[in-house]
């Protein structure tokens, strides 16, 4: 790899940009490729460069036809949690160690202490706000932890208002049927509301936070996978 | 991804970026990066390690099975310049040499930075 192209990597990828490294490998010529073009020496023929997107868009590296290999990097997983809940003190821990960088929004400051969550990033504005800020992409999940419609609906307007690649709500089925009703009354479209997995998390049949916390973390990285099929065998 | 593509986009313990410091520091460095596997490899696709002259290295590109070979070839490549395509497996005698106890086989793309 040529040094100015490791340095154009570099920079693209802590900007945040989704970017593929497209090797050649016969001849070792590469280029990058990402949503603001192509640089480099390597010339990728159209056919080549519709798959490389589809893959970056997928985070999928592997064997292109033509003798390309394709390195996708895409920026960081992110949860956001929605309430600083007991739930939430159990699985910030379980998302770190799952690769996601951990946001919790609560405006409530006496959940949202750096006392019941040291190192955490809080941000305690109101919940729609909140989310409009950290602008969900389609490498975040979003989970409301609150049971409090005042705070949940509006992150979950936000949310489905995004690309973020799993919306989850905590709550009974009751609660949640009733959380349908005024979201729909707000103009949500049903199929925004289709995204909402309600209620969260895989049913392993555990009732305390940590057990929840599993289940949550469960069905993202279950629905983080179900997404277009992947390289790796 | 491939947790390859666990990409934290600007961890410091990311390949590409030690790769970029180690250079920026007057290194002379390889990349090695896993392109294909078959099997039961250990690590997935675009996993990748970073070695520099002296046989200094970083990351890992099958959990331990072919590292020092791909060393031994990296600094080959170094002084040569020439990118090349590596693959290892369990048909391959060199496997043995090196102990792919792992099972599996696996292609690795070592280039230099220039």
């Amino acid at each position: 790899m040529k040094a100015v192209l490791l340095g154009r990597l570099q920079a693209l990828r802590t900007a945040g940009r989704p970017v593929a490294v497209v090797t050649e490998l016969g001849s070792g010529a590469q280029a990058l490729v990402h949503d603001g073009g192509v640089e480099g020496e390597l010339e990728i023929p159209a056919d080549s460069l519709a798959q490389v997107r589809r893959q970056l868009a997928t985070d999928t590296s592997g064997m292109l036809d033509g003798g390309l290999f394709l390195r996708a990097w895409n920026p960081s997983l992110r949860l956001v949690l929605v309430g600083a809940v007991h739930v939430s003190q159990a699985l910030v821990p379980i998302a770190r160690a799952l690769g996601f960088g951990v946001t919790i929004v609560d405006p409530r400051t006496a959940f949202a202490s750096t006392a019941r969550f040291p190192d955490v990033a809080l941000t305690t504005t109101w919940p729609d706000e909140a989310l409009s800020a950290l602008a969900p992409d389609s490498r975040t999940a979003v989970v409301t932890l609150t049971h409090d419609p005042k705070l949940d609906d509006p992150a979950l307007r936000i949310a489905l208002a995004s690309d973020a690649f799993f919306i989850g709500a905590l709550g009974s089925r009751r609660t949640h049927a009733a959380r349908l009703e005024r979201l729909r009354a707000d103009g949500v479209a049903d199929a925004a509301l289709a995204r909402i997995h309600a209620p969260v998390g895989l049913p392993l049949g555990g009732r305390r936070p940590a057990e929840i916390a599993v289940a949550i973390a469960a069905e993202i990285v279950q629905v983080l996978y179900a997404q277009p099929a992947r390289a790796d065998s | 991804m491939s947790v390859s593509g666990a990409p934290g986009t600007t961890d410091a313990s990311d390949a590409i970026e030690i790769a970029a410091g180690w250079r920026r520091a007057g290194r002379q460095v390889a990349l090695a990066t896993v392109v294909r596997t078959w099997g039961s490899s250990p690590l997935p696709i675009g996993s990748q390690m970073v070695v520099d002259d002296a046989g200094v290295f970083a990351g890992s590109v099958s959990g331990g099975c072919v590292e020092s070979a791909v060393i031994a070839e990296a600094r080959e490549i170094l002084r040569d310049g020439k990118p090349r395509l590596l693959t290892f497996g369990v048909s391959d005698e060199r496997a043995w040499e090196v102990g792919l106890s792992c099972g599996g086989d696996i292609a690795i793309y070592v280039e230099p930075v220039t």
